[in-house]
């Protein structure tokens, strides 16, 4: 049976049956606007787009396999690091989280401060990348440059604290690898003044300039019905107007004692839901993401980070499903143990694969020019969908 | 709702295709359920108006050792506010389980993946392929037992 199972099958756009007017053209893997190896298979009409198939996989490398054969739990963590590598604090974020649920633990105050403060500037930096890139695919070169400029001040405040810039292993089960260096509430207040000027001028750059709204208002529209059956998570699905978020709607750590908003897509370009939309979703969480950190540095509390790291990981039997709010939607790590020191599964539930399984829905009656503009709408990164 | 009563709601409409709920399971409650009659049950989750469930958050295929496989669907309801775990399990010799990709769009890449790595089929879903291994892969890599092929297309594999 196996054999049977195991046979290729046709692949999918070039074994269809085509009318005389349609073409399958190959966009990727190694193509600028795919943001990594990714293959998208278009069915065209011309210029119109009669049908997307994603192709994924070329960077997996089996990260659910690796977590099965480590030799305890707290290995795992520089491997999360490396699914959605633009946002390293936010995947151990959930990983630990999970973890500890799964063996009681409390972590001290000070810790959840720190981490929350971390995830903010993870959610920051991945926004600015999104930003960015997304800019550049629609032929703006320069807010690329202003957003790398400024996130850099972001990796500098990272490297202080823990010596890594991208992929960190900061954070630990039941603690934090280090503590923050002093005078990093300073630094953390310099930066959040700064970035809020900053916002300002990239919305005069970028968000409001007449030619970027032509090429994304009333593009590649998600209604939000569609968008729950797809289950797209994160400014993807709060851009269709779903005023859902995690950090409110299923709190975990310390978020509920921290005061923000959810910024939806409104339509005010376009129709709501359009890539528009989704962009500017990711501005507002940026100042939200600032207005976070400021709470959360205020109020940081004394202690030891390193009081609740249990000496010994080896939880009971049993499963959990921890699901956080990253800065691409809800990442979930669905971890089951069989109460020895090793997972005995790690599911990780991956938004960035979920919301590019919605990439057809949207794209669907598009232009091929437009294909570009909705997947960086998507904001993917492909070390996330492959794992 | 609370899981008893998703739980009881679900036995008397499906009966014999309810098999056990584990309500004080920490820290998810969570409902086995025949795999034939998944869809069913998946459809009436969605649909009622006191269940709701109108996401899939998670779909897992699993490998319980000694030859059974299963799979864990992750349900959440952004309208009532509360959650469901709902395991199914089966043997490795006949690995198939009702899709529920026409219930919930996000299913069917969960369940390529599923059938990629575990190979479990998923009867009904539309365009069962491998999704994260090369199409020509043979073996699932995610099975505990898997063996990791010595040879790829006639390349050496260097682990």
């Amino acid at each position: 049976m196996e054999e049977t199972m195991t046979q290729p099958r046709q692949v999918a756009g070039f074994g269809r049956d085509l009318k005389s007017e349609e073409m399958v053209i190959s966009m990727g893997p190694q193509h600028p606007s795919t943001h990594g190896v990714l293959r998208l298979e278009l069915v065209v009409d011309g210029e119109v787009v009669v049908d997307v198939i994603p192709h994924i996989g070329y960077l997996h490398r089996c990260f659910e396999k690796h977590c099965e054969h480590m030799t305890n739990y707290q290995q795992v963590i520089p491997y999360a690091d490396r699914m959605d590598y633009v946002a390293a604090m936010s995947n151990e974020f959930g990983y630990v989280v999970a973890c500890e649920k799964l063996l009681k633990i409390k972590v001290p105050e000070r810790v959840e401060y720190i981490r929350v403060i971390m995830a903010e500037f993870s959610r920051i930096v991945s926004h600015l990348i999104a930003i960015g890139t997304y800019g550049m695919d629609i032929g703006a070169f320069t807010p690329f440059l202003y957003c790398m400029r400024d996130r850099e001040r972001v990796l500098d405040i990272f490297e202080q604290t823990c010596g890594a810039r991208l992929l960190y292993n900061y954070m630990w089960i039941g603690g934090l690898s280090h503590d923050v260096p002093a005078g990093f509430t300073e630094k953390v207040k310099d930066f959040c003044r700064y970035f809020r000027s900053k916002i300002k001028e990239l919305n005069d750059l970028l968000s409001y300039n007449k030619i970027f709204i032509k090429r994304t208002a009333n593009v590649g529209v998600l209604p939000a019905a569609v968008a729950l059956n797809y289950a797209v998570s994160g400014p993807v699905l709060r851009g269709s107007g779903v005023k859902w978020d995690l950090r409110k709607n299923d709190p975990y750590s310390v978020y509920d004692r921290f005061d923000f908003e959810i910024p939806v897509g409104q339509g005010l370009k376009g129709t709501v839901g359009d890539c528009w939309d989704r962009y500017m979703v990711r501005i507002h969480e940026m100042e939200q993401s600032v207005n976070i950190i400021e709470q959360a540095v205020d109020g940081l509390p004394a202690g030891d980070i390193a009081s609740a790291i249990p000496k010994r990981i080896r939880p009971d039997a049993g499963d959990v499903y921890v699901r956080t709010e990253t800065p691409k939607g809800e990442l979930g790590y669905y971890i089951v143990s069989d109460g020895t020191a090793t997972p005995f599964r790690v599911k990780v539930k991956s938004p960035c694969f979920v919301n590019l399984s919605a990439l057809p829905a949207m794209s669907r009656g598009a232009m091929i020019a437009d294909i570009v503009a909705i997947l960086g709408s998507i904001d993917i990164v492909l070390g996330e969908v492959d794992r | 709702m609370t899981p008893q009563q998703i739980f009881e709601s679900l036995k008397s409409r499906f009966g014999e295709a309810v098999l056990e709920a584990k309500i004080d399971a920490f820290p998810d409650p969570w409902i086995r359920v025949a795999p034939a009659k998944l869809r069913e049950i998946c459809l009436y989750l969605r649909d009622d108006g006191e269940m709701l469930f109108d996401v899939l958050m998670c779909l897992s295929g699993m490998d319980y050792r000694a030859g059974k496989l299963g799979v864990v669907y992750h349900c959440d309801s952004t309208a009532k506010h509360h959650r469901i775990v709902l395991k199914t399990e089966f043997t490795d010799a006949d690995p198939h389980v009702a899709s529920v990709e026409s219930v919930w769009k996000t299913a069917n890449w969960h369940e390529r993946e599923a059938f990629d790595l575990y190979g479990i089929v998923f009867d009904g879903h539309p365009d069962l392929r491998r999704i994260l291994m090369p199409d020509d892969w043979r073996g699932f890599p995610m099975r505990k037992d898997y063996q990791v092929p010595e040879f790829y297309n006639g390349m050496k594999v260097p682990y």
